[in-house]
């Protein structure tokens, strides 16, 4: 049963922050209601949807006012509030998928005979044609993303709370998702509150919009009032909301080289070369990828793409000289292989590699390696030898174009997920190593951010960087003009 | 650009065995769906029979019925030897020091010095080398076996254990194993960004602070992990359970079986005069 959703002067402020992450906000959302809930990068909407599901640690933060489901407050254990989260990885809770289909379910205290068709079911519903002893382990981040659908679909809950739930999705099945979605919510009535980036996927399927701001709610109505309203137009755009059906245009926009550049037809002259390469992580059986043959050139972008699955971050991976190559071998010429003893990126010493090939992880996290946003930023041109006011300059640029600059003294660990993958991919762009490798650099990004990252990669491949960027964003390849190597095309469809 | 993009590429091999398993189970089997508290009884038994005494006797005819154990649950012998080959020799090691060390009775076969093996010292090393596998074995039958659900299941159906600590530990020991991988990850990252080698001294700062992004990112993804269970009403008194775990006549014909083996082991040794128990001997 549908149940609807109300906020009065609700704020909560994490424990380590001085600015409130949410609010203070009103909310009046109807039973039944679809809505998509949109802001920028930092504004607090996961924080407001945990509040809503009643997973917020008490202890974690401290709040005022109330929200108030179906007027009372939230409470997990009714099983009232279906949430999806941003991490497919933590939301797979059993290693068999049946299982944790089931988990739900179970806690809810349904009997035995109820919960085994509701598994085949709910497994139907989000399109996971999998038996139910097939392990949680082997799913990609797609299909885990999937089956928490289906753990939340088998509850029946009457609020459905998702949060970016197609951010880990290949675009080509971003619809399908969407449409799970949406299916879920007509079967059910159930109220829907989504958090997404990406307008123009919902705006069509959702009753209203509701742009979260830094303090509260900065406007909300109906789509087709709040995107075809002039005077908004400013400030959705000072928000970082993507305009429906804007094209993403950059301040500025390379054109990928022309295949008759003259330079491309020599093969000496690539940095980073190929041949015959097999990728695959360490003590695989198999490898992702086979016979791959690639060149990079100096100030060239080439974006590699594909369905999940396809072996992307593998790939990444081996070219950046981090794992060692499954088959064939990646090499290092000109300019990358001056002062090296081994052709081999992978043979080369952690302090030789880093200034020479820089590599942005999928999730951010792991490669934060100080504690303060500005120390972060500044250790790569420190390492890479640069001169203090250089590394001041520089890490002032960086701060400034990525809007981070109030958060120079933060942790990097207890930035938004948004702001974390702007500083891991800044770090790296900052020393402008010879070839930048990057995977899914523009994850969680709202407009504005997203433009100034454009900028900064347009900067070091002006600066003859080379990159090499994992991405299902096209918008942002063709804004840094990659040409693109298509991985798995159509072989392992999510 | 013609000479740069010539792709042939193949999807890896979809596989759907348990990455996280010991060893691959590649077919069902009686064993392997038994109980797994009955497997764990039986690895019990079989230890009794093997532990009390040093002798090829018992030892051997344990090892004997742990062989068959690893046919019978369906578990792929090429991968268990290619996993497993330290066991072994790890087991031949310990002999080679027996065979050195032991008491030196009975005719000498090697006389090299400082190196004197006999007939004594030799029967002793083969009775370790034998008892350490038929020790190791069914652990790891044990181990490759029983799905840890399956074992959540039996302990909160049948031993009555609190249900939110198993369901609690079920999932935080998925969690273990991704911080396994989580550490390769951090380590790679940590070479990326160029502090992974340097002085000892720099070594050490850069592996400090990895093991405390480590660390950070442990509580953070418990933290979510908690969270997602909390938000599928995890906690909630009245919990069912999707299955029964219950016992059947193959429990029964198994533990039967390892109770006959372990007193068959304890008696021939006896019988024949080898047992050496390691107590009170």
């Amino acid at each position: 049963m549908a149940l609807p959703v109300t906020a009065h002067a609700f704020s909560w402020r994490h424990a380590d922050r001085a600015e409130p992450a949410v609010g203070p906000l009103d909310l009046d959302i109807a039973a039944g209601e679809k809505v998509l809930l949109l802001g920028p990068s930092g504004a607090g909407k996961s924080t407001l949807l945990h509040a809503i599901a009643g997973v917020l640690p008490a202890e974690s933060g401290e709040g005022t006012g109330e929200i108030l489901v179906g007027g009372t407050p939230p409470d997990p254990r009714r099983g009232e509030v279906g949430v999806v989260f941003q991490d497919p990885d933590a939301q797979v809770i059993f290693s068999r998928v049946g299982d944790d289909v089931a988990f739900g379910m179970e806690n809810l205290g349904l009997p035995a005979a109820e919960i085994e068709p509701r598994i085949t079911a709910s497994l139907a519903a989000v399109g996971l044609d999998l038996d139910h002893d097939h392990p949680t382990a082997a799913l990609s981040g797609g299909q885990k993303q999937r089956l928490a659908l289906a753990g939340i679909t088998a509850m029946a809950p009457g609020v459905l709370v998702l949060d970016e739930p197609t951010a880990n999705i290949d675009p080509p099945s971003m619809p399908r998702i969407r449409d799970v979605v949406l299916r879920l919510q007509a079967e059910t009535a159930a109220t829907m509150i989504v958090v997404e980036h990406r307008v123009d996927l919902w705006i069509d399927h959702v009753d209203r919009v509701i742009v979260l701001g830094r303090s509260g709610v900065v406007v909300q109505g109906p789509p087709r009032r709040v995107f075809g309203d002039p005077d908004l137009a400013e400030v959705l755009a000072q928000c970082g909301i993507w305009l429906p059906g804007a094209v993403r245009e950059p301040p500025a926009t390379r054109r990928p080289d022309s295949p008759t550049d003259s330079r491309t037809d020599s093969a000496a002259e690539a940095v980073l070369r190929a041949r015959h390469l097999g990728v695959g992580r360490p003590g695989a059986l198999n490898p992702a990828v086979q016979d791959l043959d690639l060149g990079i050139h100096s100030g060239e972008a080439v974006g590699i793409v594909g369905p999940n699955g396809a072996g992307k971050s593998t790939t990444a991976l081996t070219l950046a000289g981090l794992i060692p190559e499954y088959a064939g071998e990646v090499t290092a010429n000109g300019p990358l292989a001056l002062g090296a003893k081994h052709a081999r990126p992978f043979r080369w010493p952690s302090s030789f590699l880093a200034p020479r090939i820089g590599m942005v992880f999928q999730e951010p996290e792991h490669q934060f390696l100080r504690a303060t946003v500005a120390a972060e930023l500044a250790l790569g041109p420190r390492l890479a030898g640069w001169s203090a006011a250089e590394v001041e300059a520089r890490v002032t640029e960086l701060l400034r174009t990525l809007g981070l600059e109030n958060l120079a003294e933060a942790h990097p660990q207890g930035l938004s997920g948004g702001e974390k993958r702007r500083l891991s991919v800044a770090a790296m762009l900052a020393p402008r190593p010879t070839v930048l490798v990057v995977d899914e650099p523009t994850f969680g990004q709202d407009a504005l951010t997203w433009a100034g990252l454009v900028d900064l990669f347009i900067d070091v491949l002006d600066h003859g960087s080379a990159v090499v960027a994992v991405s299902h964003d096209h918008a942002f390849l063709d804004a840094i003009g990659a040409r693109r190597i298509e991985l798995g095309a159509g072989a392992l469809v999510d | 650009m013609r000479s740069l993009t010539e792709l042939t590429l193949r999807p890896a091999e979809a596989t759907v065995a348990d990455p996280g398993q010991l060893i691959p189970v590649v077919r069902r089997s009686a064993v392997g769906t038994c109980n797994p508290l009955t497997k764990i009884a039986v690895a019990l038994i079989l230890m009794v029979g093997a532990l009390l005494s040093i002798d090829l006797v018992s030892a051997g005819i344990v090892l004997a019925f742990s062989l068959v154990l690893v046919f019978a649950s369906g578990l792929d012998p090429a991968q268990a030897l290619k996993r497993l080959w330290f066991l072994p020799a790890g087991a031949l090691l310990a002999a080679w020091g027996t065979a050195i060390l032991a008491e030196k009775t009975g005719a000498v076969l090697v006389d090299a010095g400082p190196l004197l093996i006999t007939t004594g010292s030799l029967t002793a090393a083969a009775a370790i080398f034998v008892r350490a596998l038929a020790l190791a074995i069914p652990l790891v039958v044990l181990a490759s076996t029983i799905d840890p659900r399956d074992l959540a299941d039996a302990l909160i159906q049948h031993l009555r254990l609190p249900e939110t600590v198993v369901v609690s530990v079920l999932a935080a020991s998925r969690l273990l194993g991704l911080l396994v991988v989580e550490w390769q990850t951090l380590s790679t990252a940590r070479r990326a960004r160029g502090v992974a080698d340097g002085t000892p001294l720099q070594r050490c700062s850069s592996l400090l602070s990895g093991i405390f992004t480590l660390l950070v990112q442990a509580i953070r993804r418990g933290t979510r992990m908690a969270m997602a269970m909390e938000g599928r009403a995890f906690g909630r008194a009245g919990r069912t359970w999707r299955r029964r775990s219950s016992f059947h006549l193959r429990d029964l014909v198994l533990t039967a079986a390892a109770v006959l083996v372990a007193s068959a082991a304890i008696t021939s040794a006896v019988v024949l005069g080898t047992w050496n128990p390691i107590i009170g001997g």
